[in-house]
Parts: structure tokens; C-alpha cells; sequence
């Protein structure tokens, strides 16, 4: 992982929108007074979420000001926390878990498939400029190895097939059931328990 | 006060040291490179590893409080391997470019790689590279030397108060930069290259000029502005190369301004090498015997009550005091004065223009008032104390004028002198957080002492402080802040005309020889004035002038100086003057000589021991009563601050290519390349 830049594109203006001003008051009202400053990672993880998936330096500026910090060390978090992005990733953001139980379960031919359908590239974004793909650590899913997450819902129990379909379907603008995609619920066992057959309610 | 033992030697150690600390009281030296004593502990280079007993791991001394009973180890095979283990990880990224290294000889990686690493590496990958970044005008980066220290990002955001650096990414990726690679805004900025203890932040006016083994170190004092800092300088075949500062605890503690540090290249520029003689508007060479003859010539065919003369902002107080002897002795009238402007002064006694309270003190106050000064422009070192004291003691600071950002918050009021008369008429809120106060500090800038009715406001503030008992054994609440290293020094010396105004009768064309002695700031039409410039550098004051004698600078002579406290302190001679160039008080004397056919001292310790006597005597019996005639009237005025263009105060400054770099930084002025 090398040092992620802003991006060379750069909005000239950002301002949070009466929702995100809502939500980030709150966090800030969490805090004493005076330390306001505690609230920046919530706050630059809100502005993400309302800049589709990532974060221009205005907004660090507008942030900075907001919870009156110098800039530097607003910079400073969102360069240091890869959850942060700071270059346009794509409506659709795709995080590929390639750690190590994924990686057992053949997380490397979703990685295939991102580069099919996707782009070449990690953080490239596809011909369309809806999505783009990246591999990140572990997301904690490992029971249902591999899996991959796009924007917030997890796709779990994949392969290259199954990714590939759902890739299409983001393509062409549909929303792809999240969860297992063999049919289990959450993280229960496929088929039948195998332990614990006398307890219940377990 | 706990006991600990290091290396078997007990000691006891203050409470909340740390086991650096301890170890260091114990004689034990501790290898660091991220710690350092005047900024917060960081704890992230791990050099400093100690063994403590009953700690299965090696522990940081440098973040670890020192605690009852520990045993500290700093001298066992355990210690040894740890530090070999650091110094390979930190040498593992740091590239072997030593040889083209400006920090090369005094490199704390070096020196302790040297000691306490090994000698060959066994890191087969690739070593990282880090782009270089921009900084402003002053400070060299070459980040892939970096080892992560921080001491530059405290030092920027704890000590100058300007929160613009800091260490972007994480892990090996981890840069330190300013934000976007803006140039940093502070007057202390050239502080991080001393503090970085390898080559990532090098001096860039001095890039690749000199070794530090090749120049010749003399300690001695600035005169930028009139705090007085300790500095050493290094030159290189009598040229000055930089200026670094010493550790003073009272004065500048471990801090210089960029203009103390980079003014010095204005050494070389301008300089004034032979004596001048103007005919028909065109300045000539001149030999010294030939200007003597003039001059003598001159003074004796004009009246002696049309002479006049005035010493300069820069000069030492050995030139001033014979400057003051030429006068009363060889010209016999005392038409001298020391300063350019209309400032109020009443020298009835010292405390009424020195900064009574010291800078010390400041870090005591508990309530700070500044009238018309900005100390970040005329005292940057002074106002990092007031910051410190800001920051560790939360002191109040008000301000009666808004004078933009001092790198730490302040109460502005509305910069009107009828503020101060009520305040200090005691009918305000401000005057009773005065009075409650325990140790307040009025500091008062050059700005007030400049209007018209200075010597009313300055008594009402006095008489004030006196009424509320302000003033005791150990506390003087009135502090005069000066800008210019000679200001204290002339006033002691007491090279001050109380009977007349010179300036006036200047501005009026009264005189017929007028005397500059390192004397730029004068303003007034010549006409027929003769004018004598002895300086050491072609400015304003050679502009005017139809002799020229040439000078020398600071570092050119030796030489006293008093700061704003009055604490006298000595320059000492590090270079030689330029071309035919004399040290001053040598000038004064040979024309005294030329004069009267008598010297006026035998040599410079007779000088030096005539002045301590002047002085000393001054400060037994001051008789001289306020004579000037002055508005005592109070009259409502806007107090403007007028600050002197900071980056060119001075003669020195304003030949210096760094400082118009450095202004042109500072507001964003691109070089065209025709400059010249």
C-alpha cells in the first residue's frame, strides 16, 4: 500500500447538506466542550459518504473550519486511515477482502473478475465511471469466505461467476440482493448444524 | 521526589522526570533523536531503550516516568543490542548519501550510528524514496533522509504556534510536509533545521556552502532587534556563512528568528569598502587621510552650534560613547541624539524605558496588556515566550489594538487612546482584572511613546500601577518594548538631546554639518547640509550623504550591547570589516585625533573602562529632569501600529537576498527573473 494522494481533480466548493450537517452536529454534541475536535473522523467519514465514496480537500478545509483545527491536521487522519478516500472511487465502491481466509476460499478470481468487468487497475474507475474496485484487509466476514463489499452491504459465499453477475447487474443500473449468495442465512451452517444438536435454542 | 538507581548509582530525582532525565542527573549518556527538552515527548524513535529491572522488554526512557525504587540499566549487552536493533531499522530507509549531506559532521544519526550502530547493513530491498517537498524560501527538504522524529511538526505547532506541518500517510509510507506544500508562515521556521537530527530539513541559503569542521565558531550576540538573542557565528575565510543560535535560558532560550538567522548574507552585500567623497552628485574613492582633511576643515569653518549628530540602530555602545566623547570634548556641544522619531522619553530613571518585568518574568505574569505593539514583528523571540506562557499558564493577553495573528488568542479592544485613559482611570472592567492581578505586565510599543500625547498616557498608566501598588520588590509591571538592538544602550549612554528638537530644527535645515553614525532612518530635505554618513552599508544614509566613512558591522567588531531588559551583553568580532573599512569607534577616535592632534583614547580598553565608568555613574545620581516640551494635554487619538517592514528593518536586512526571498514568500510574490 503506498501513500494515497488527493486526487488532481479537485471540486472548488463543499458544504455539508442539511442531512449530513444534522448528523455531524450530533457527533459533535457528543463531545465536551472545547474538544470538538475529537469529532473529525466522524465527520470526514460523513462528508464521504455525502461526496459518492470519497473525500476532496475542500472538504478537509470545510471540516477544519467546522471544528475549528488547523487544516494540517485534519490532512493529517484522512491520509493516515485507508477507509478514507481520496480520489473519486465510483458510485459503486467495490472492496475485495483478499486476507488470508478469503484468500484460502479463492477471493483471487473475484479479483479476476473486478479486473474483467471493472478496470485493469485497483482504484480505476470502469469505462461507465460507475464503479471501481479495490482490495482491502480483512472486513470480517471470514465464515463466509470470500466476500466483497459495495458501497455498504456485503456479497458473501462467491466466486467468479456469481461476482460476474453481479457486477453486470450494478452495470446495467440494478441493485444486487446483498447476503450469501448459496442461500445461507447470515452465518448459519449450510445444510445442517453439526454441533451442539442438543441445545435448542442455540 | 522519587529514588532510583541508574547503573547502580542511586539518585533522586524531581517529581514527574522522566527516566531520560534521571539517567542523564546519574551521568549516563542516552542516545535520542526523537526527544527533546523544550517539546512534548513523542516516544516514536525508540532510541533511548534502557533496561529496567523486573521489565521482561526494554523500555523507552524517554516517555517513561521516573518512579520509586526502579533499577535502571543503560550500560548491559541487552541495552547494546536493542539500540544496534533500532539503528539498523532506522538506517534501513535512510540513504548513504552522507558525503553530499549538508547536515554531514553534525549529524546526530551519524555520530550515534557511529557509536552505537554496526557496521554493515543487512537490508537487501529496496529503500524507500520520498519526493521532496516545498517549504518556503529557507528550509532545504530532502524527505527521504527523514526518520519520522516529529520534532519539526512540535516544534511548528507547540513552539511557533503555526499548526502547518505534520506527517501525512502512515507507517514506511509517512511523509512530513506543510499542508499542500505551502511555505510556512512563521518568524521561527528556521528553528526545524537545527532541531532535525539528520538531513531532511537543511538550511537552504546555506546549501553546500561550508563543513562545520572547516568554519570558524565565534559566540556572540544579534542585533536584529533589541532582544538580544545569543547566537554563534560561522565563517569561512572572514565570510560569514550562518548564524546559529546558543542556549540562553533568560533571553532566547533555544530559538532564533529567521531575520537573526538569514540577515547575515546582507554582510556581503552594500558594503561600504573605501571612504566616499561626492563631487558634483557622484561619489569618488577616496583616501582616509583625504575625508580627515575635509572634514576637519569643515568643522572648523562653520559654527559649532551648527553641527549636529545622530547614532544609528545598529551601532554598539562603545561607538556611541565615543560618538558622545567627540561631541563634549573634541566639537564641544551636545546637538546628538539617538533617536529618528518624535518618541517620548523620560530617562529620569532607567525603569521607564526598559522592559522592567524581563522576558523571563513573562512566563510568571498572569495577566498580559500590550499597547501598541505587535512583539511578533518586534520581538518575534519575546513573543514565543508570551506564547509559552499562553499555552503552559493560560495567560490573559488583551490587546488595545487588533494586530492580526500573535500564534495564540488575545482580547482586542478598539485601539483608541481614550480606551487607556479610561482603563487606567480604573473605571473599567479591565482596570479592576489589572488590579486583581498578581503579576500583570503593560507592555508598551514604540507605537504609543510616538503620539502626541505619549507622556500622558504613559504617566497615567504609571501613576495607575503605582496608586494600585502594582510595583514591589520582586515585580515591575511596566515594560518598554524597543525594536532596535542600540536603542537601551544610546539611552543608558544617555546620547540624548533634552533641550532642544534636533529633529525639528533638522527638518527646519538649522545645521550646517550634520554627523550620521550608522543613522538610516532620518527623514528630512537636505539643502545645504553637509552630511557625514559613517556606516557600514550603502543605504538611505549614504544616499544623502557628501562623505562617506566606512564602518563596520556586528560581526565585524567588538562591541556591547544592551537589550530591551538592560542586560548588557558583548558582540564579539568574528570577521574582518571589508576593504579599507575601520571599526567605528577607530574612526571617531583617528578624527578626533586628526581634530585636536590629541586621541581621544589611547586604545579600546581604555574606551571600554570610560564607558563602564559613564555608566555606572549614570545610574548613581540621574538628575536629568524631563525638559522636553510636550503636549501634556491628553487629546483622543487612533493608535496606529507602525510596524517596520519586518524582513527589512534594518540596513543589514535590507541588503540581504534571504529576507527579500522570504518577504516575497510571505505574500505570495513571484520572481520575474528581473529582479536584478
Amino acid at each position: 500500500m503506498s501513500l494515497r494522494r488527493p486526487a488532481k481533480n479537485q471540486p472548488e466548493i463543499f458544504e455539508f447538506s442539511s442531512s449530513s450537517l444534522e448528523e455531524a452536529n450530533k457527533v459533535v454534541s457528543k463531545y465536551p466542550k472545547g474538544k470538538q475536535q475529537s469529532a473529525v473522523m466522524a465527520l470526514l467519514y460523513i462528508a464521504q459518504k455525502q461526496n459518492d465514496n470519497w473525500i476532496p480537500l475542500v472538504a478537509m478545509k470545510y471540516i477544519a473550519k467546522f471544528l475549528d483545527m488547523p487544516y494540517i491536521k485534519v490532512y493529517e487522519v484522512a491520509t493516515f486511515y485507508t477507509m478514507y478516500n481520496l480520489s473519486p472511487v465510483g458510485k459503486y465502491f467495490v472492496q475485495v477482502c483478499t486476507t488470508t481466509p478469503c484468500m484460502i476460499r479463492g477471493a483471487d478470481k473475484l479479483v479476476e473478475a473486478c479486473k474483467e468487468k471493472i478496470s485493469d487497475k485497483e482504484n480505476e474507475l470502469s469505462n461507465d465511471k460507475s464503479c471501481s474496485w479495490m482490495e482491502v484487509e480483512c472486513l470480517g466476514a471470514c465464515v463466509n469466505a470470500p466476500m466483497m463489499q459495495i458501497n455498504d452491504d456485503y456479497y458473501e459465499d462467491l466466486d467468479k461467476e456469481k461476482t460476474v453477475e453481479i457486477f453486470d447487474k450494478i452495470l446495467k443500473g440494478e441493485d444486487p440482493k446483498p447476503g450469501s449468495y448459496r442461500g445461507r442465512l447470515n452465518t448459519e451452517p449450510e445444510n445442517n448444524r453439526k454441533t451442539l444438536m442438543d441445545v435448542k435454542n442455540a | 521526589m522519587p529514588k532510583l538507581k541508574v547503573n547502580d548509582i542511586e539518585v533522586e530525582v524531581e517529581d514527574g522526570l522522566t527516566v531520560l532525565q534521571a539517567c542523564e542527573k546519574a551521568g549516563a549518556e542516552i542516545p535520542r533523536f526523537c526527544y527533546h527538552e523544550k517539546l512534548s515527548i513523542a516516544g516514536n524513535c525508540r532510541m533511548c531503550l534502557v533496561e529496567m529491572e523486573k521489565s521482561p522488554k526494554p523500555i523507552a526512557s524517554c516517555a517513561m516516568p521516573a518512579a520509586e525504587g526502579m533499577n535502571i540499566k543503560t550500560n548491559t549487552p541487552f541495552v547494546e543490542k536493542a539500540r544496534k536493533g533500532v539503528m539498523e531499522f532506522l538506517l534501513a530507509n535512510h540513504p548513504l548519501d552522507c558525503p553530499v549531506c549538508d547536515q554531514g559532521g553534525e549529524c546526530d544519526l551519524q555520530d550515534q550510528s557511529m557509536f552505537y550502530g554496526v557496521d554493515k547493513s543487512r537490508f537487501k530491498e529496496n529503500k524507500r524514496a520520498v519526493p521532496e517537498k516545498y517549504m518556503g524560501p529557507l528550509i532545504k527538504t530532502q524527505m527521504t533522509r527523514c526518520i519520522h522524529c516529529t520534532r519539526c511538526v512540535r516544534f511548528a505547532t507547540e513552539v511557533a504556534g503555526v499548526s502547518e506541518l505534520g506527517a501525512i500517510g502512515r507507517g514506511e509510507d509517512m511523509q512530513i510536509t506543510t499542508y499542500l506544500e505551502q511555505s510556512m508562515q512563521s518568524e521561527l521556521s528556521a528553528n526545524v533545521i537545527d532541531l532535525c537530527p539528520v538531513g531532511a530539513l537543511t538550511s537552504k541559503p546555506y546549501v553546500f556552502e561550508a563543513r562545520p569542521w572547516e568554519l570558524k565558531k565565534t559566540e556572540t550576540v544579534d542585533v536584529m532587534d533589541a532582544v538580544g538573542s545569543n547566537v554563534r557565528v560561522d565563517t569561512y575565510d572572514w565570510e560569514v556563512k550562518r548564524v546559529l543560535p546558543l542556549i540562553n535560558e533568560d533571553i532566547n532560550e533555544e530559538w532564533i528568528s529567521d531575520k537573526t538567522r538569514y540577515a547575515c548574507d546582507g554582510l556581503s552585500n552594500q558594503r561600504l569598502d573605501t571612504p566616499f567623497i561626492k563631487y558634483n552628485g557622484k561619489f569618488e574613492k577616496a583616501s582616509w587621510s583625504e575625508v580627515f582633511k575635509i572634514i576637519k576643515s569643515k568643522f572648523e569653518n562653520s559654527s559649532k552650534d551648527k553641527v549636529c549628530g545622530f547614532v544609528g540602530d545598529l551601532t554598539n555602545m562603545e561607538t556611541g560613547y565615543i560618538f558622545k566623547e567627540f561631541f563634549d570634548k573634541t566639537l564641544n556641544n551636545n546637538n546628538y541624539d539617538s533617536r529618528s522619531d518624535n518618541r517620548f522619553l523620560d530617562n529620569s530613571e532607567r525603569k521607564n524605558y526598559i522592559f522592567n518585568s524581563s522576558i523571563n518574568g513573562i512566563e510568571d505574569a498572569d495577566l498580559i496588556f500590550l499597547i501598541g505593539a505587535n512583539p511578533r514583528y518586534e520581538a518575534t523571540i519575546l513573543n514565543a515566550r508570551i506564547r509559552k506562557a499562553f499555552v503552559n499558564n493560560n495567560t490573559k493577553v488583551i490587546s488595545l489594538n487588533d494586530v492580526g495573528d500573535l500564534t495564540y488568542s488575545y482580547k482586542n479592544l478598539d485601539g483608541q487612546t481614550q480606551t487607556i485613559k479610561t482603563i487606567f482611570e480604573g473605571s473599567e472592567e479591565i482596570s479592576k482584572e489589572i488590579i486583581s492581578a498578581i503579576k500583570p505586565m503593560i507592555i508598551i510599543g514604540e507605537s504609543l511613546l510616538k503620539l502626541n500625547s505619549a507622556e500622558h498616557l504613559f504617566n497615567i498608566i504609571k501613576n495607575f500601577l503605582m496608586k494600585n501598588n502594582k510595583f514591589t520588590e520582586d515585580w515591575n509591571p511596566l515594560n518598554i518594548l524597543s525594536c532596535d538592538a542600540a536603542t537601551v544602550g544610546n539611552f543608558d549612554l544617555g546620547i540624548l538631546n533634552k533641550e532642544k528638537n534636533l529633529l525639528e530644527e533638522l527638518k527646519s535645515n538649522k545645521f550646517e554639518i550634520v554627523y550620521l553614525v550608522g543613522q538610516d532612518n532620518l527623514e528630512f530635505n537636505k539643502k545645504e547640509e553637509f552630511v557625514i554618513y559613517q556606516g557600514s552599508h550603502g543605504d538611505k544614509g549614504a544616499e544623502i550623504a557628501d562623505i562617506i566613512l566606512p564602518g563596520s558591522a556586528y560581526t565585524e567588531q567588538d562591541g556591547y550591547f544592551t537589550n530591551l531588559e538592560g542586560k548588557i551583553q558583548k558582540a564579539y568580532k568574528a570577521s574582518y570589516p571589508p576593504g579599507e573599512a575601520k571599526e567605528d569607534w577607530q574612526i571617531i577616535n583617528e578624527l578626533a585625533e586628526v581634530m585636536n592632534n590629541r586621541k581621544l583614547f589611547n586604545d579600546k580598553e581604555e574606551l571600554e573602562s570610560s564607558m563602564f565608568n559613564y555608566l555606572k555613574l549614570q545610574q548613581e545620581k540621574r538628575t536629568a529632569k524631563n525638559q522636553e516640551k510636550r503636549n501634556l494635554e491628553f487629546q483622543n487619538e487612533k493608535l496606529n501600529i507602525q510596524l517596520k517592514d519586518y524582513y527589512f528593518s534594518n540596513v543589514i536586512a535590507r541588503s540581504s537576498k534571504t529576507m527579500i526571498e522570504c518577504n516575497n514568500s510571505k505574500f505570495n510574490i513571484k520572481s520575474t527573473g528581473t529582479e536584478g
